[in-house]
């Protein structure tokens, strides 16, 4: 399966974070690699996105949309303060 | 929806009246929801392909056979119709004119409309950035927006390049074949010129322009991509 990335899943980040998420740097806690969040791979065919480090390939954010509402567990990234 | 404009046998644009739309930059997107009668609900990216200067945004719709909402969107919507869109999106795969050049924009399939943008805003907005488009198609009748961006091509400052990968009519003056590193070097900017480099399209497309371009000594931080496929854009 071909992944896509950040920008594939910005309208739900948009609308869990309450602003506009690609362009954020945040660092991958397995790898500490640092990249923008329109970086990560994101896989679409799960159920929900699943997002992975474009380095080191684990899994660092999770997206889920029940019933038209977004969550998001980010517990993969530190996000800039 | 006001107008529907049709680009090719597969691909359509979508003239929209928004009233209180915020303004967009060149590269964002939107997102299109469709609510079914059972409250079934599917929601697809399209980018923008206006300039922020345009009275009017349009999106341009690649028509996927399997898909849920291009279908839609292309056979079923006409003039008069409302849609749910959620948007503007993206920060990160746009450009505006204060981000500079030269450019380097590297489009597969309907990777190309976030860059009629680029290049309308870099027209509208009076910039000399010097810009070079590469897109490439399955064939002629597949290139989409092909008068515009011919017409653009002739702009000073910006240069068009197409090629056909799948067939070609005989006297097709282009380039022929997929975009690979001699036709990157050929068409686009020197690493020493220190192009803004931009590629949108399918996955395998934008991964393998983007490893050519690190390989002949591009900056990766200078590289932004956009991957699509058949549950994005």
């Amino acid at each position: 399966m071909e992944a896509l990335d950040g920008n594939a899943i910005a309208g739900g980040m948009l609308e869990v974070f309450g602003s506009e998420m690609t362009d954020v740097r945040a660092r991958c806690r397995f790898c500490g690699d640092t990249s923008y969040l329109a970086e990560l791979r994101v896989y679409m065919r799960a159920p929900g996105a699943v997002g992975r480090c474009q380095r080191c390939m684990n899994v660092v954010l999770v997206m889920t949309s029940i019933r038209g509402t977004a969550r998001v567990d980010a517990s993969g990234l530190e996000m800039p303060g | 929806m006001v107008e529907l404009v049709d680009e090719t046998p597969r691909t359509k644009s979508l003239v929209l009246d928004l009233p209180d739309w915020q303004g967009h930059r060149a590269g964002q997107h939107v997102d299109v929801r469709l609510t079914a009668e059972d409250g079934y609900q599917a929601e697809r990216s399209y980018s923008i392909a206006s300039s922020p200067e345009d009275a009017q945004l349009v999106l341009t719709v690649e028509r996927l056979d399997d898909g849920e909402v291009s279908p839609y969107l292309v056979d079923v919507l006409r003039p008069g119709d409302e849609l749910e869109l959620r948007g503007p999106i993206g920060g990160y795969f746009v450009w505006e004119e204060s981000l500079g050049g030269p450019l380097l924009l590297v489009a597969g399939g309907s990777g190309v409309v976030p860059f009629r943008a680029m290049l309308r805003h870099r027209l509208a907005s009076g910039s000399d950035v010097a810009v070079r488009l590469l897109y490439s198609s399955r064939s002629l009748d597949q290139v989409i927006y092909r008068k515009e961006l011919e017409e653009a091509g002739t702009a000073e400052g910006i240069e068009v390049d197409l090629t056909l990968t799948r067939e070609w009519p005989e006297d097709w003056k282009g380039h022929r074949g997929r975009i690979d590193a001699q036709l990157l070097e050929q068409v686009g900017w020197s690493p020493a010129d220190r192009p803004q480099i931009y590629s949108c399209g399918p996955t395998p497309l934008v991964e393998s322009v983007a490893d050519s371009l690190v390989a002949a000594g591009h900056d990766q931080r200078r590289i932004r991509l956009e991957r699509f496929g058949p549950t994005g854009t």
